[in-house]
């Protein structure tokens, strides 16, 4: 029996039978159809994926007039993280002319943003000289990462810590007290950084600390909204599913916790963002196949609804990509030719 | 900058157009066929003539703030900074 070359989720080479692929196809996705309470994928998708994942060529891409967009995030930290040595407006340069990014994002090494407010006014500078010598969109951005708000950290007290002392309701507190803070912090950073000139604002990992931190994002959103109708927010999440850290929290009327991406979805809708970067995160120890069923079956629902851009997270890590500091481009490809081809993205 | 996948995008960001929508309305502003939109040979060619930033730009041809200014004429937009630079110098 023919045996076909990919990958583990952690980005070991396999090499595997045309069956084996079928079965961890369905298996995924059904994976995310019980968690998400959606539809699992059909037997034409289950047969394209398989067309996709036996197809011998390394790199594959969409037919040509289905490109999409890809936004960026963090780029001048990336840069820095590759041990390339250059100031943040030529890593911008880099981005834009020899890496032909679509759009690209100005943001600080310390990536969040209750670091960046005390520096916002030294950032300033370095945005308003970026956009007069670039040419494609340029975003600021930062995480939420509500975990910076409370102790060793920050000042309130730390929820975990507080929950195996069976102090939920001190734990609770805590959340809703860093919540107001997080708020405060994006949205005096995100409007400084807009009143430069930002083409748009990135709340990236939105949720990481859980359904605390994906509210604080919602509610800055919400905020900028009202401020600045104009402004472009792009709404980028942490996870498949938001987590209950406080577990009562909720937006409008809707409870947060165990929210999978077709209901984030709505709610970022409701807070004003203008695009949606839903993420599902790969499983180590499952094959690439499983894991981009199973990502693809998370996202599909949202692309059928949304009625902003969706951006789904595509890396490492992320949207059926292996984990891996440098993804190989035969998963990436892979990847981005399913979820585009199946999911009604407007970029990635 | 290749293609026009950076108009595109500012669609997406200024408008909240899906991408088709934003496509068809990028191609129409060009007077370009959708499927040219990602052909850096034709789309060098329309950006030189139009003025809105290539990869390689030569001598006298509008870059950066220059180049957004025409962009934002071209597909009838208000880019932020460009804004804010007649703000600052008008």
């Amino acid at each position: 029996m023919a045996r076909y070359f990919s990958r583990m989720g952690g980005g070991s080479p396999i090499s595997v039978t045309k069956d084996e692929i079928m079965a961890d196809l369905i298996q995924g996705s059904e994976d995310a159809a019980d968690r998400a309470k959606v539809p699992a994928l059909s037997r034409d998708e289950y047969e394209h994926l398989l067309d996709i994942f036996c197809a011998r060529e390394k790199f594959m891409s969409v037919e040509a007039g289905k490109e999409v967009i890809l936004t960026y995030d963090a780029c001048t930290l990336k840069i820095r993280r590759a041990g390339v040595n250059v100031d943040r407006i030529q890593a911008l340069q880099i981005y834009e002319k020899l890496m032909g990014a679509d759009t690209m994002e100005l943001s600080h090494v310390d990536y969040s943003y209750k670091p960046i407010k005390p520096i916002a006014v030294s950032e300033q500078p370095v945005l308003e000289q970026a956009l007069l010598g670039t040419h494609i969109p340029l975003f600021y951005g930062a995480q939420p990462n509500l975990g910076l708000y409370s102790q060793p950290d920050g000042p309130f007290p730390n929820p975990m810590e507080l929950m195996p002392m069976g102090k939920i309701k001190e734990a609770q507190e805590s959340y809703e007290a860093s919540v107001e803070h997080l708020v405060k912090d994006i949205v005096y950073v995100a409007s400084l950084m807009y009143e430069s000139g930002a083409d748009g604002i990135n709340l990236d990992t939105s949720g990481a600390a859980g359904d605390a931190d994906f509210l604080g994002a919602l509610l800055a959103t919400e905020e900028l909204r009202d401020k600045y109708p104009e402004m472009c927010i792009e709404f980028g999440t942490a996870g498949e599913f938001v987590m209950g850290m406080h577990s009562e929290l909720e937006y409008k009327g809707h409870r947060l916790a165990g929210m999978y991406p077709h209901d984030q979805l709505k709610m970022a809708e409701l807070a004003g963002a203008t695009i949606f970067g839903p993420v599902a995160n790969t499983k180590t120890s499952k094959s690439s196949a499983w894991n981009m069923a199973r990502t693809i079956t998370f996202m599909k629902p949202v692309g059928e609804i949304a009625n902003i851009p969706i951006h789904v997270n595509m890396g490492m890590g992320v949207g059926g990509v292996t984990m891996t500091d440098h993804p190989p481009v035969d998963i990436v490809s892979r990847s981005s030719k399913a979820m585009v081809e199946i999911c009604r993205l407007d970029g990635l | 900058m290749r293609g026009a996948g950076d108009l595109v995008a500012r669609m997406q960001m200024s408008k909240g157009m899906k991408i088709d929508e934003a496509k068809a309305y990028v191609a129409k502003k060009l007077s370009v066929d959708i499927e040219h939109l990602t052909d850096p040979v034709i789309m060098s060619e329309v950006r030189t003539d139009l003025g809105i930033g290539v990869i390689t730009p030569v001598a006298g041809s509008p870059k950066g703030i220059e180049a957004k200014f025409n962009i934002a004429k071209v597909l009838d937009i208000d880019i932020n900074c460009v804004k804010r630079f007649m703000t600052r110098t008008s």
